[in-house]
Formats: C-alpha cells, sequence, structure tokens
C-alpha cells in the first residue's frame, strides 16, 4: 500500500542565539552549590576579615598594606588583594572556568548539549561569557566587601603609599579600585588557562588543577632571583606590578608590562581552548582528552609566547639583570624616608618640615660591601642622612633592608631609637607603632640608575 | 505516489581511526514508524543514532533526514530531538528547571512550553520540583524523553530508552511512543529489550558489527526464522510427552527444561507446533500455557549474529 503525502516546507536548520546559550550557561553555573558557595563567601568573608583585623592588636604586616590597616579603610581592599593575587584568584578561577567544560564530560551531557544549540562555536563563546560572569561578580565581591568593612571599621582616611607619601582618601580609592582592575588581567588569563586545560584534559582533575599550578608555578617564578625581562614577562606579574600605583610618580611601566603581558596570554590561551574545542570529535566514544593535541597547540605555543615576550621585554626595557641596584635602593629608601619623617614630625607636634628641608641622602651597602652591590637580599644596610632647619647637626638613623627579588621591601630600624625604634605614636585616630620604626617600600625594577 | 520517509540512509560508513563502526549500512525510515535498532555492543548502533541527531556526518554515503541531505555536522533540520548513550541532565537543577532551561534555549517562554504536560506524559510529576541528582537511570531515560517531547520532534532518535524503567514507567514510554507515531513521528531507537522491540516497532534493523544483518517488518523476521523452542504446560505432561514424541518435526528438549514436571520444552517450526496442539486436543489433553522461551525477535536476533560469529 501506498500513502500520497503533501511535501512539507523544506525544514530548517535553526542555531541557538549566543545570548541564549549565555543564559542557559549561567543558570547552570549559579545553579551549583560551590558556586553559590563562593560568591557568598567573596561577598562576605573579606568584609569580615577587615572587621576582624581592625579589632586586632596585631597586625598583617608581612602583607603589603597590612601594617596600616588600623589607620585607613583602605588598607583593608589592598591586603585581600594581595591575598587573592596569591591564592584566592586562582582557586576562583579554576572552580568556574576550569571546570566550565570539563563539568560536561563528567556529567556526559556534550551530545545533548550540541543537539540542542548546534553549533560548537556558540557553546563556546557562551560558555566562556558565561564562566567571566561569574568570576567578574566574584572579584567585585572581594572588592565592594573588603571596601565596605575597611570604610565601616576604620573610616575614610588617608593612605600612606609605598614611598611614604599620604594620599588623600579620594585619590586612595582611585587608585584602589585602579589596582583591582589591574589585577583582573591576570586573572583573566589564569580564567583562560583554567578554559584550555578544561577543554584539553577533559573529565581529569589536572583541568581543575591547572590554574592553581600556573599561578603557583609563577609565583615560585616571581621569588627566584630571575632576570628582570623574565619576570616581567610572566602573566603572574601583574598581581605584583599593582604595587607600583602607590608611589610617586606612579611606576607605571611595570605596571603597563604586566597588565599587557597578562591580557596577551588570555587571548592566546582562549583561542588555542577554542581551536581545540572546535576540532573535537564528540562523536569518539573513546575520547578523555586532547592528550597529543593538547600539548601541540596547547602547551607549545604559549611557551613560544613566553619566550617572545622576554625576547621584547628584554630589547624594550632599560632594565638588566634583577633591576635592584644600589643607586634605586638608596632613592627608594631616602624619598620614603623624608615622607614618613615628615608624617612622624607632624604626629608628634614638632614643627612642620618639608621633605625639601630635610635634604635626606642614603648610603646603602650590600653584604656589608663584600658582594656585587645589586639583586636582592635581606643583607642591606643603609644608612639615612637628613638635615632639620636651623639645626646644625645632621640626623643619621640605620635601616636594615629585606629586599624581595620582585623589588619590594621592608626596611626595619635600626637605632636610634628615639628616631626609628619602637615606640607609639598617640595620633587623633589612636595609639600606633612609629612610621618610621618599620615600613614597606618598592624599588622600581623598569627605573633608570642615575650615578651620583 | 510516494511514501514520506523520515530517514533515508544508503551506504552508510563511519569510521573511528581504523575502526569501521558503520560499514555500508542502509536504513529507510517512513512517517509514523517506530523502527528498531537491535544489536550486540559495539554493533554501530548509538554511531548511527548518532548520525541521525547530526553529531556527526558519515564517511561514506548518502543520508537525508526530513528530506534534507546532512552533509555538515550538526546541519540537521528541526524537528530532531533524542538522545544517545543517556540524557544530557544537569545534577544540581530540578526536573522542572532541566526542561525550563532547555525550553529557555530554543526561545520559548517556560511558561507555556508544556513543560507540565511532557512531565505529566512521562509520569514525573511528583518529582518535578526535586533535583536530578537523586534521579533513578529509569527517571532519567524518561526526563530525558520528556526533553525531546518539549521540541515537538517530527524525528524521534532513542538510545535505549527502557533501560532502567519498571513497569510503571515502561508504560508511560509506550503510550507515549505510540501516541508519537500515531500523530505522524517517527521513532528510531536501540535497545537490547526485546519485548519492548517487539511490542512497539514496526520494522526492525539488526546490526552486526557495523553491518546490516536484517532489515524489515518483524513478522518477516518470524518468518524467515526456523525453528523455535516453546514451554508447553498441559493437564496430562505424560501424555503430552507421549504425543510430542509422535508428532512428526517436533523434537522434546531434555536438557534445561524446567524442573517443573508438568512443563515440557518442544522444539519445532509453526507447522509442527500445530500438529502437535492439534493432537493433543484430539486426545482431550488441555493446553493451559503455550509460549515462545525466547522471544522470535530474540532469537532471529541471537541466530543471526551468531551466523556471523560462526562463519568468522
Amino acid at each position: 500500500m501506498t500513502v500520497t503525502v503533501t511535501e512539507p516546507a523544506a525544514p530548517v536548520t535553526r542555531r541557538v542565539p549566543v545570548s541564549r546559550g549565555y543564559r542557559f550557561e549561567l543558570v547552570k553555573l549559579v545553579s551549583q552549590w560551590r558556586i553559590r558557595l563562593l560568591v557568598l563567601a567573596c561577598w562576605i568573608a573579606p568584609a569580615l576579615f577587615v572587621v576582624g583585623v581592625g579589632q586586632q592588636s596585631t597586625l598583617p604586616s608581612d602583607t603589603l598594606f597590612g601594617r596600616w590597616m588600623l589607620a585607613t579603610g583602605w588598607a583593608g581592599p589592598l591586603v585581600v588583594l594581595g591575598f587573592a593575587g596569591t591564592w584566592a584568584l586562582p582557586l576562583l578561577t579554576s572552580v568556574v572556568a576550569g571546570d566550565v567544560f570539563a563539568s560536561e564530560d563528567r556529567l556526559g551531557t556534550w551530545r545533548h548539549l550540541l543537539v540542542a544549540v548546534r553549533s560548537p562555536r556558540r557553546i563556546f563563546v557562551a560558555k566562556a561569557l558565561a564562566s567571566l560572569t561569574v568570576i567578574l561578580l566574584l572579584v567585585a565581591g572581594l572588592v565592594c566587601s573588603s571596601t565596605a568593612g575597611g570604610l565601616l571599621a576604620v573610616g575614610n582616611r588617608p593612605l600612606v603609599g609605598l614611598d611614604g607619601h599620604l594620599l588623600a582618601p579620594g585619590d586612595a580609592a582611585g587608585r584602589v579600585l585602579f589596582a583591582w582592575v589591574c589585577a583582573l588581567a591576570p586573572t583573566l588569563a589564569l580564567a583562560a588557562i583554567g578554559l584550555l586545560g578544561s577543554v584539553a584534559l577533559g573529565r581529569s582533575p589536572m583541568g581543575l588543577l591547572l590554574p592553581p599550578l600556573v599561578a603557583l608555578a609563577m609565583q615560585v617564578a616571581q621569588m627566584l632571583p630571575l632576570p628582570v625581562a623574565v619576570r616581567l614577562a610572566l602573566p603572574g606579574y601583574a598581581f605584583i606590578s599593582w604595587n607600583g600605583l602607590f608611589t610617586d610618580p606612579v611606576q607605571l611601566a611595570p605596571l603597563l608590562t604586566g597588565v599587557t603581558v597578562s591580557l596577551v596570554w588570555a587571548v592566546l590561551a582562549t583561542t588555542l581552548a577554542y581551536l581545540l574545542f572546535v576540532r573535537r570529535d564528540f562523536t569518539n566514544p573513546a575520547y578523555d582528552g586532547s592528550g597529543r593535541r593538547a600539548f601541540t597547540v596547547g602547551l607549545l605555543p604559549l611557551a613560544g609566547l613566553t619566550g617572545l615576550t622576554v625576547a621584547v621585554v628584554a630589547v624594550a626595557t632599560p632594565s638588566t639583570g634583577s633591576g635592584i641596584d644600589q643607586d634605586k635602593v638608596q632613592r627608594s629608601l631616602a624619598t620614603a624616608f623624608a615622607h614618613l619623617y615628615r608624617m612622624q614630625t607632624g604626629q608628634l607636634h614638632r614643627p612642620a618640615v618639608t621633605e625639601a628641608q630635610l635634604r635626606t641622602t642614603t648610603a646603602c651597602t650590600k653584604s656589608d660591601g663584600q658582594a656585587a652591590q645589586e639583586g636582592p637580599g635581606n643583607d642591606w644596610r643603609c644608612v639615612v642622612t637628613w638635615h632639620l632647619p636651623g639645626v646644625a647637626v645632621t640626623g643619621t638613623a640605620v635601616y636594615q633592608l629585606d629586599i624581595g627579588p620582585d623589588g619590594r621591601y621592608v626596611a626595619d630600624g635600626d637605632g636610634p631609637k628615639e628616631v626609628n625604634g619602637y615606640f607609639l605614636v598617640r595620633t587623633s585616630t589612636g595609639d600606633t607603632p612609629n612610621p618610621l620604626w618599620q615600613f614597606d617600600g618598592n624599588v622600581d625594577l623598569l627605573g633608570t640608575t642615575s650615578k651620583g | 505516489m510516494d511514501i514520506l520517509h523520515a530517514v533515508r540512509a544508503s551506504g552508510i560508513t563511519r569510521c573511528f581511526g581504523d575502526v569501521v563502526a558503520l560499514d555500508s549500512v542502509d536504513l529507510d525510515v517512513t512517517q509514523g514508524q517506530i523502527h528498531g535498532l537491535v544489536g550486540p555492543n559495539g554493533a554501530g548502533k548509538t554511531t548511527l543514532l548518532g548520525l541521525l541527531l547530526g553529531l556527526a556526518v558519515p564517511d561514506g554515503g548518502r543520508l537525508e533526514i526530513l528530506g534534507t541531505p546532512v552533509e555538515r555536522t550538526l546541519a540537521v533540520p528541526d524537528g530532531v530531538a533524542g538522545f544517545v548513550d543517556a540524557p544530557g541532565l544537569y545534577p544540581s537543577l530540578t526536573a522542572r528547571q532541566n526542561l525550563a532551561a532547555l525550553a529557555g534555549l530554543r526561545g520559548q517562554d517556560a511558561r507555556t512550553a508544556g513543560i507540565d504536560d511532557v512531565l505529566d506524559e512521562v509520569g514525573l510529576t511528583d518529582v518535578a520540583d526535586d533535583r536530578t541528582r537523586g534521579f533513578s537511570l529509569g527517571m532519567r531515560q524518561r526526563l530525558g524523553l520528556a526533553a525531546a517531547l518539549l521540541t515537538r520532534p517530527r524525528l524521534l532518535v532513542l538510545d535505549e530508552p527502557a533501560n532502567g524503567l519498571d513497569p510503571a514507567g515502561k508504560r508511560h514510554v509506550h503510550r507515549v511512543l505510540n501516541r508519537l507515531a500515531a500523530e505522524g513521528t517517527s521513532v528510531v531507537l536501540s535497545s537490547h529489550h526485546m519485548d519492548d522491540l517487539e511490542a512497539l516497532c514496526a520494522e526492525v534493523t539488526i546490526l552486526d558489527t557495523g553491518r546490516v544483518v536484517f532489515s524489515g517488518p518483524l513478522n518477516k523476521l518470524a518468518a524467515e526464522n526456523r525453528e523455535l523452542d516453546y514451554r508447553l504446560r498441559t493437564s496430562d505432561p505424560q501424555a503430552a510427552r507421549r504425543q510430542a514424541d509422535g508428532t512428526a518435526g517436533v523434537v522434546r528438549i531434555v536438557d534445561g527444561a524446567p524442573q517443573d514436571s508438568e512443563v515440557l520444552v518442544v522444539r519445532a517450526l509453526v507447522p509442527a507446533l500445530d500438529e502437535l496442539v492439534a493432537g493433543l486436543v484430539r486426545s482431550g489433553v488441555a493446553v493451559r500455557e503455550l509460549a515462545p522461551v525466547v522471544s522470535p525477535l530474540e532469537a532471529a536476533f541471537l541466530a543471526l549474529t551468531e551466523r556471523r560469529e560462526n562463519g568468522r
């Protein structure tokens, strides 16, 4: 028997727009309890931490700006930023971006998703945008929460910069916000590495671990005495280079270099993840990660990028070696001392004095002059000399400097006690340690050395 | 005069590296037909279903779905729905949220997409607001079917939809598939459950190592088949044994027969079996039960696949 039928209009193939795929991915992400927990933690925990520290007498002075947490509310978000760059942001990106593709492998939902969306490209874009959104939401939580905690617990007061100069509250607010914006660049790089790991390694937990491992490797690299060109060519450097925003003038070159390198990594890693993803055979039942292709398409280009960046930074920047030399250390310490001396004078209600009147100079030696006078180490010893108007005697003070390979240092006062020893200073906002006793500073790794 | 085909595949081949998953496969599925795919593990059923869903394109041959040639991956026309391996569900979402997310993906309003209707149709209304993390395999299968129903498909592709279903779940699924077929939707389903296929399918295709070893109506398969084993329960087992032994073309199976002394197992073609039953009735022995030990489809499946295996 045959049946006569009317031929219907030719069926069409409709692909799902990216906007709908994005909403779908966002719904899936936000429905996961661990993402909800992270959002909650990022929006609450920093405030609790900053408020909690505000109630303590011991401050986290080993973290940058930690020693100023009782002095201004703007130190809180910077302490949180320092911690976030080390631990929180790599972990957040790994949980979000490092799992966004692998979760479909684990759940066995790829075929379902492909049949529904009908475009691997749109799936990739939707997933990348959705994970970016969640990461931005988490980072926004860290910023808002820590800032609110700081301002509520301590107050909107001036912030002492890394060269000792005072930043008015408005100026501090702008720089704090900009520092967080700069930290987004390496966060994006880690997120892109997370996407790459998630695509390349499938359901393997290595995909999830990739961003923290890369971040850890970058941190270890930053702790090693690497040449400055290599240091700046690594995407994690932007987690440090924001420090330069809190000096006067701003250390712009390391900041821009770090941010640019991070963004290039983000773009390249995302592109590689995309290429791996759209070439994947979703019908092969034996698929379990891209294996060799992940190595050739994923790892080699990033290694190549690192080499290329090192070469470009080495050619484009004036600094060689560690970027830390005697002249830079002396200038940095003299500047910071002068600013802080002026601040101390005000706190002790002594006659006002300006940095120019102090004519501060510093003489620093490393290893008592027995070794090369450059590079990081805790064996820098500096003698600071200054003048007071109307006083014939020149003041001198000694500092021990512990300089890290990234240029950040802690200056520890070594006498005389009346100048840079430990004592409490009574201020309008409470008792604070003598600002000249211990303070943080920063050597501009890309700064030029001016002899004489 | 023409018959509208939902699927027209001729000479389809598909390879994964050196492995030939499908080798010159032909498949025709007409509108409103439920077509079964049978085959041992690794026969190529899932690969074929994946091609029908557009997850891949054949390496060779021609594939036409709903009248449209399929030449690119994921380029099957609208109206094709289903799942391979297992339904894609997100455990952190409830059953309703899973369907609502899918409806949203297609631009449908979750309130008017008919989510409650399809949940009711597959018997999941009571667990609509439960997270699918705790769903059994059978519930997941039914929710997968509900997800496919949301699209109002013209071709439904299902891989082992009966897996894990309890009798009530099976009844829901059978009812849905029969209703769809009656409304003109074509269904291609694979299963290892021969009773399901016999209950649902007008035609079956048997695959073995990527090749079609049979394709056609079930009754043709039964006719092509050889002797079957039948369970026979009568009012007088002794008389029945004597009658079976005396009927030409009937062999009484002793090995593997049930311990129950009232039941005997005989092997025969249908005409010889008819002769045995007639003889029993003439002798005044009541026939209380007569049924094949294995279904005709299963017997045919085993015979066809074993024949190939022995021929290797």
